[in-house]
């Protein structure tokens, strides 16, 4: 009708952006304009420092000093020794040394190592029983020669030894392991051991004869002084085992003793001339005139006797350090913060949904996958910043705390701190985009909600809890999102070092494969939530 | 970019219900177009056709010769209002449309201008959710101006309004098209829309049943008929009927007639020494008229219902 008479409309207003930036802002007004979710990220952070730091008022457990005030626990606790690396070692063994001074070099012949087991009676010391056999041998049962800085505990070392279990290695600053001659040492199949000093570097060789030589491996031990502490030396880690059925988690440990008979032993150099023993360390609860500890020299043949391990100290049950703990124990209320999280994450979709909003979202930005990927990076970047602020927060009162307690807790480098700290940042901001891709899917709240706690919350606290038996925690924590929560771990696990690896501090999947999965989920429902939100009627 | 919608050829299918069947219409720029019909005739799935929000499985609609979602900043090209309840009920007024806003690229000082053209700024810094339904249709309407668009859309704009906010809406669209926007403006009470649209789509089963001018529609729902009060009705039903009329009974004393014109039934009963007291053109109301309308898409509506299909 009158429609060719009218001018139509022209705005004098120009055009704004409608960038992605511009996009965060917007899901950012939304998010910090709701007073409650606001308040949901705090009560996650305080809910994280709440059940965290209850852990450490609940693990009180100065048990090899029940005289000791609680408040004073520490002086229950021996001190552990750190290694070059910074990490607690055990270093205890028996020692055959002399001093060496400049280069040089020690060579040996081992012919037999052997094992004996303390007897698993609770006896005093006095009356410890010892069996022999080969089966008390330990895999990691040692013995062979040294150079070390010194007998102090914890120094700087190289070795070259025969094994119970795992052939010739060449070990050097506890955490080093290279393998060498496999199989075991007899006196028809004896091993020679070479270790050589050129200024910081020491090199390591074996042989099956004598004569033809393999190098296994070199130290660059920076720092050795001129003179160090060559020798011989055997030692053997503590036997644990479970004590009752299968999947209990209680734990027994006895001690064991290796005796290492060595011959033809050599040492060029500017060296010290006598042989004098000693137990570095002291000695597992065999006293150094005790049937272990000690050593015989006939002719140019010794025979040393040691018990004890040269390695990184592991936590969990047999631990050489008593009541102790890992930083990322102060972290177990991160499941906590990690409902309260998922939550709000959840809620920042549904909520759209619930009132219709998402249209008015969706006709403002037709680019529908921009809009889930603003809110995603909303969403975790302010769960992101949340958990590192609570983590960090965590960490620092409750290291102090659990020292208080009398609980050692494991020192870690920074950079593994920094891992701990951020990965349980990332959990929480991971787990937050894995509940918003879930709310975007389902569309409602209570099942969104209740799919991602299960998923994640309530797979990790069956499997922490011990409310499942160890081979389903552990299958849990590898093919669940909950198995994100490995980047928590702060300790490594050692193949030169037989421990009990288990949960809580040692995880089914290292840090960042855990991670990894966690992340694969969110990754696959982020995807399939952008596939439906663009293809499902708003 | 041309201010206009067009729809053609829409089909839509919500499970065993036909929402939309064909729907074809354009809606111009300058003029308030009503979109009327019955609940279930198709027009807010129409509309979120439109927005790119629901998918049609067959048929366009256009803005301006584009789809909706190929726009950039498309408040800017298109405002809407489809349900003014879609907001978080605990964020305030401000912040909703300060979202909204920045999603554009615009700033709070856009917000301020639409707050004040919406006569909200005594209530903007409140909770949204403590909001009438009639503020929330004034927040709704600052929200689709945001982008000062040259078209809008409103879905039941009039819902929940007391009687001074609908005269307050009527004006302000008015406002809107004599700028020269196309304003389309759905309602399924026609008389909401009564010296409020200049042009009326009507629909009913998902299609158009009517596309024309307000005035058009009205005469003809008015027809040529003719009105008569008299006490005389028998005598007068028997001169007219003998002219050539249709003449129906619509009270004790009141006829209507068509056939004849005004003129010629005061001729014919003046000759006919009938006694009337008033003889007037009967001019339809917008209601009827629609009702006349869709009179069949009502049905199909209340059969629809009872099935318990209705969308």
């Amino acid at each position: 009708m009158s429609a060719g008479t009218i001018t139509p409309y022209r705005s004098a207003q120009p055009a704004g952006h409608d960038g992605f930036p511009q996009l965060l802002r917007a899901e950012w007004i939304k998010f910090r304009s709701v007073r409650g979710w606001i308040i949901g990220v705090v009560v996650a952070g305080l809910l994280m420092l709440a059940v965290g730091l209850l852990g450490v008022q609940a693990s009180i457990a100065c048990s090899s000093g029940p005289h000791a005030p609680v408040k004073h626990g520490a002086a229950c606790v021996t001190p552990v020794p750190i290694g070059p690396g910074g990490e607690p070692v055990s270093d205890s063994f028996y020692f055959v040394r002399q001093p060496l001074t400049g280069n040089g070099s020690i060579t040996a012949q081992v012919t037999s190592l052997t094992g004996v087991q303390q007897s698993a009676a609770p006896s005093g010391p006095n009356t410890a029983q010892t069996q022999a056999g080969p089966h008390v041998l330990q895999p990691w049962s040692k013995a062979g020669i040294i150079i070390k800085q010194s007998t102090k505990q914890g120094s700087a070392y190289a070795a070259m030894m025969v094994t119970g279990g795992n052939g010739v290695r060449m070990q050097y600053d506890y955490t080093q392991d290279i393998a060498g001659i496999p199989g075991k040492v007899s006196a028809v199949h004896p091993r020679w051991l070479r270790l050589t000093r050129s200024g910081d570097t020491i090199t390591g060789y074996d042989s099956a004869d004598g004569f033809h030589w393999t190098r296994v491996g070199s130290a660059d031990l920076a720092g050795l002084p001129s003179t160090v502490q060559v020798g011989l030396f055997a030692t053997s880690p503590m036997h644990v085992y479970e004590s009752s059925s299968f999947g209990s988690g209680n734990y027994n440990g006895v001690n064991t003793i290796a005796t290492g008979v060595f011959d033809h032993v050599g040492v060029s150099g500017q060296h010290g001339g006598a042989w004098a023993g000693a137990a570095v360390g002291g000695s597992q609860g065999l006293g150094p005139n005790g049937p272990g500890d000690s050593y015989q020299q006939a002719g140019g043949s010794f025979t040393v006797t040691g018990s004890g391990d040269i390695a990184p100290v592991t936590a969990g049950p047999g631990s050489s350090v008593g009541p102790s703990g890992t930083i990322e124990q102060h972290l177990v209320g991160t499941f906590a913060g990690l409902i309260a999280v998922v939550v709000i994450a959840t809620m920042f979709i549904t909520a759209e949904y619930r009132r219709g909003m998402i249209r008015l979202t969706l006709a403002a930005t037709p680019r529908r996958g921009r809009v889930l990927a603003a809110k995603a990076v909303v969403i975790g970047a302010v769960t992101f910043v949340l958990g590192l602020i609570a983590a960090i927060i965590a960490v620092l009162i409750g290291t102090r705390l659990s020292a208080n307690q009398g609980i050692y807790v494991f020192p870690v480098s920074w950079q593994t701190e920094a891992r701990v700290l951020l990965g349980t940042a990332a959990v929480l901001a991971v787990g937050a985009v894995l509940a918003l891709a879930v709310g975007t899917i389902l569309r409602r709240s209570a099942a969104a909600i209740t799919v991602v706690i299960a998923g994640v919350v309530l797979t990790y606290i069956l499997a922490m809890a011990s409310l499942v038996p160890l081979p389903v925690a552990e299958w849990l924590l590898r093919v669940t999102p909950a198995a994100g929560f490995a980047i928590q771990q702060s300790l490594p696990r050692w193949p030169q070092v037989t421990g009990v690896y288990g949960l809580p501090q040692y995880y089914p999947l290292s840090p960042w494969a855990g991670f990894a999965v966690l992340c694969g989920y969110a990754v696959v429902a982020m995807g399939l939530a952008v596939l439906l939100l663009r293809r499902r009627d708003a | 970019m041309e201010a206009t919608i067009e729809v053609t050829g829409l089909r839509k299918r919500f499970g065993p219900t036909l929402a939309l069947d064909g729907m074809t219409f354009t809606v111009d720029p300058g003029q308030v177009t009503g979109f009327v019909g019955p609940n279930g005739a198709g027009k807010s799935t129409t509309m979120r056709v439109v927005l790119g929000l629901d998918a049609a499985e067959q048929g366009t609609a256009l803005i301006g010769g584009q789809r909706y979602q190929d726009l950039r900043h498309p408040l800017s090209h298109v405002g809407s209002l489809l349900d003014a309840g879609a907001l978080q009920p605990s964020r305030s007024a401000r912040n909703h449309l300060l979202w909204l806003a920045h999603s554009q690229g615009l700033n709070a000082r856009r917000v301020d201008e639409v707050v004040g053209q919406a006569g909200l700024q005594s209530a903007i810094k409140r909770r949204a959710g403590g909001y009438s339904l009639g503020m929330r249709q004034r927040l709704g309407i600052a929200a689709a101006l945001l982008g000062d668009p040259p078209i809008l859309m409103m879905d039941e704009p009039f819902n929940g309004m007391d009687p001074e906010g609908i005269v307050w809406m009527r004006g302000f669209l008015r406002s809107l098209a004599a700028e020269g926007r196309a304003v389309l403006v759905s309602s399924h009470l026609m008389g909401e829309l009564q010296d409020t649209a200049d042009h009326l789509v009507v629909v009913g089963r998902g299609k158009v049943i009517a596309d024309t001018s307000v005035a058009d529609l009205i005469s003809a729902a008015s027809g040529d008929r003719v009105a008569v009060r008299t006490t005389a009705r028998t005598e007068a039903m028997t001169v007219l009927t003998h002219a050539g009329a249709t003449v129906a009974a619509t009270g004790p004393d009141t006829l209507t007639i068509s056939g004849l014109t005004a003129q010629r039934v005061v001729t014919l009963l003046g000759d006919g020494a009938v006694p009337f007291s008033e003889v007037s053109a009967h001019r339809a109301t917008l209601e009827e008229a629609y009702m006349e309308l869709t009179r069949d898409a009502v049905e199909f509506r209340a059969a629809a219902d009872s099935t318990g299909a209705a969308r």
